[in-house]
């Protein structure tokens, strides 16, 4: 069964989208992304540097692989489109990943101020994955804006906590035509399979794999997860009962 | 309400003798730390405990920031100085080849620092409003632009509009060292000169970041009064700028004060035990906080703070004006304990398994 996810126009092969933050050297990075089997790779603008192409994170990023490049840094709508026009500018092509934070304390994003970025951006002509807190009604309009995904957090960035928002991530993927993608939070690979599990379209991570012993290793894993994981949403998950079925039913008599 | 309010409620409040061994497991045992937690991480009862909250601290830093340290290099514009600060090598009384950089001579040593590698620079004066006014700073930082993609100031304290002229320029952070956070203490090492005013200094972190200066550096230096006291009002401080600000980068430096013309001996020992103890109860208290070592500090101990909590170390450091142009003839305003190149620091970071990060910030 052919199974796509197609995003911007690009075919989609692997649903696990990688970070490119924290880890110890660069060089792991191409590593761990074959080691992933990761596609999407995306990597803060704040920390490509084009004049120095030995220490420059994006140089160490596969050409087979799609660069997402992010607005990290951006405290406003306004700073968020600057980034992603200076990103195009400097040929990292169109896609691109909006993060707004206003909040070095929790890291969460600013949903109203993405929303804006969105609007902005979409409009002329990027791929614009928007980095959000989950809620509906915001999903809703950056999906209107022409929002080609949507990307709500499972925990905050770097908590390693896992899907915290599972129940509003929920209601995203059931209600969203457009992929929802769950970003930030996931700590480990069974956190990752879960939310595959759930119908999320994809998962982005980044700390998890960065800051393991074995990075490489530990995205390989992911890699493994985030597959099996959708191979069980597509084969259909067996309902679960919270209680055991009675074997003296209540409405037995009925058919007596 | 300013820092000086919360100040003024909490600094008598700082019994570091009265914190016992449980109050320090308990802080240690939090995610979350209060004043209290945080006192007792500074107190001698935590003397004991300082594997544990290294293990701590390396874990949540990890977690934070990675396996990363970002490197940036002071370059000092003009030691004018109208203060005579009693520990500075830069006091207006001493006798030293005074000098400003001029354009040209910016550009000169702007280059030689790019050539390394590094992208972020901290620009510094002395503290002499007509001899390096703002409009001097805000021009050499337009100047550096073009070399640098981060520029940050380190100058003396300025008023909200200066730091929105300074951020129009393109200065995106600035670090103020209260010196000596003890305002009583303060005022007989700030004898004269503008920098006397306690007050106006204590709040000029505040000041740039309405301004919108994005990243703020705030520390004490170590060695003129008592430092646990200094260390848990700095720390208060940088909570404070958080929690008022929560848009803007704060980051906590350590310097301690290092030989310097003039050979002021500085009345209180901060041992290397009682600087680590600063670092790790930081970190502990605000762990997504910043942590800054400079070349004060000598390559044995920066090479082995790395993994407790440091995010951003200064290298190929120079504390003298035109010191990278001129050589070895100008006077700086310390001596430096770290004199390896930017390559040899990179080096030991990535032996130790650390990403030297020299470009962090995008200016747009």
């Amino acid at each position: 069964m052919h199974d796509s996810l197609v995003i911007g126009g690009r075919e989609i092969k692997s649903r696990l989208f990688l970070g490119t933050g924290k880890f110890s050297a660069n060089r792991l990075i191409p590593l761990a992304v074959e080691a992933a089997g990761a596609q999407v790779v995306t990597v803060a603008l704040r920390r490509v540097d084009f004049d120095n192409p030995d220490e420059d994170v994006a140089s160490f990023v596969p050409p087979s692989c799609i660069l997402m490049p992010n607005t990290s840094g951006a405290r406003n709508a306004g700073e968020a489109v600057r980034l992603a026009r200076i990103a195009r500018a400097a040929g990292c092509g169109d896609w691109v990943k909006i993060e707004v934070i206003d909040d070095q304390k929790y890291l969460l994003p600013d949903n109203q101020e993405t929303l804006k970025a969105t609007e902005v951006l979409a409009a002329e002509g990027f791929v614009v994955l928007p980095y959000i807190s989950p809620d509906l009604a915001v999903a809703r309009r950056l999906q209107e804006a022409g929002a080609a995904a949507v990307m709500p957090l499972g925990s905050p960035i770097g908590s390693n906590r896992g899907l915290r928002t599972g129940e509003l991530i929920r209601i995203l993927i059931a209600e969203m035509k457009v992929p929802v993608i769950v970003d930030a939070g996931i700590g480990r690979p069974s956190e990752a399979a879960r939310a595959m599990e759930m119908g999320a379209a994809a998962v982005l991570v980044n700390t998890a794999v960065a800051t393991a012993g074995d990075p490489v290793a530990m995205a390989r894993a992911f890699g493994q997860a985030v597959a099996a994981g959708r191979t069980a949403y597509l084969a259909g998950l067996p309902e679960t009962s919270p209680t055991a079925r009675a074997s003296s039913p209540l409405t037995g008599f009925l058919y007596e | 309400m300013s820092f000086y309010d919360l100040l003024t409620q909490y600094r008598d409040a700082f019994r570091p003798g009265e914190a016992d061994t449980r109050a320090v497991e308990r802080a240690l045992s939090r995610d979350r730390l209060s004043f209290a937690d945080y006192a007792a991480l500074l107190s001698p009862a935590a003397r004991g405990y300082l594997e544990e909250m290294a293990q701590k601290a390396h874990r949540l830093t990890v977690r934070h920031f990675g396996r990363v340290i970002g490197l940036y290099t002071p370059l000092y514009l003009s030691n004018y100085c109208d203060n005579a600060c009693v520990y500075c090598g830069f006091n207006r009384t001493h006798t030293l080849a005074r000098r400003r950089l001029t354009p040209a001579e910016v550009e000169e040593e702007g280059k030689l620092i790019a050539a390394t590698g590094l992208r972020h620079v901290l620009i510094l004066t002395g503290g002499s409003r007509a001899l390096s006014p703002v409009s001097y700073i805000a021009g050499c930082a337009r100047l550096l632009a073009r070399y640098f993609s981060s520029v940050s100031v380190e100058v003396y304290a300025l008023t909200e509009e200066e730091y929105a002229a300074l951020a129009a320029a393109g200065v995106d952070g600035m670090t103020m060292f209260q010196e000596v956070y003890d305002e009583e203490a303060y005022a007989p090492l700030h004898p004269s000169g503008p920098k006397s005013d306690y007050r106006f200094r204590l709040e000029a972190p505040e000041r740039a970041a309405r301004a919108g200066l994005r990243s703020l550096t705030v520390g004490a230096l170590l060695g003129l009064v008592p430092w646990r006291r200094e260390a848990f009002l700095t720390g208060l401080h940088a909570w404070y700028l958080q929690e008022t600000y929560p848009g803007v980068e704060i980051a906590l430096a350590v310097p301690r004060i290092r030989p310097q013309l003039g050979g002021f001996t500085p009345p209180e020992t901060v041992g290397d035990r009682d600087l680590v103890q600063i670092m790790l109860a930081f970190r502990l208290f605000m762990p997504r906080g910043g942590i800054t070592v400079s070349t004060r500090e000598t390559p044995f101990l920066r090479d082995h703070l790395v993994p407790l909590g440091v995010t951003r170390m200064s290298a190929g450091s120079c504390t003298a004006v035109g010191g990278r142009t001129a050589g070895d003839e100008a006077t700086g305003q310390f001596e430096i304990a770290d004199e390896r190149t930017v390559a040899e620091v990179k080096a030991m970071l990535v032996d130790q398994g650390y990403q030297p990060v020299f470009k962090d910030w995008q200016p747009f």
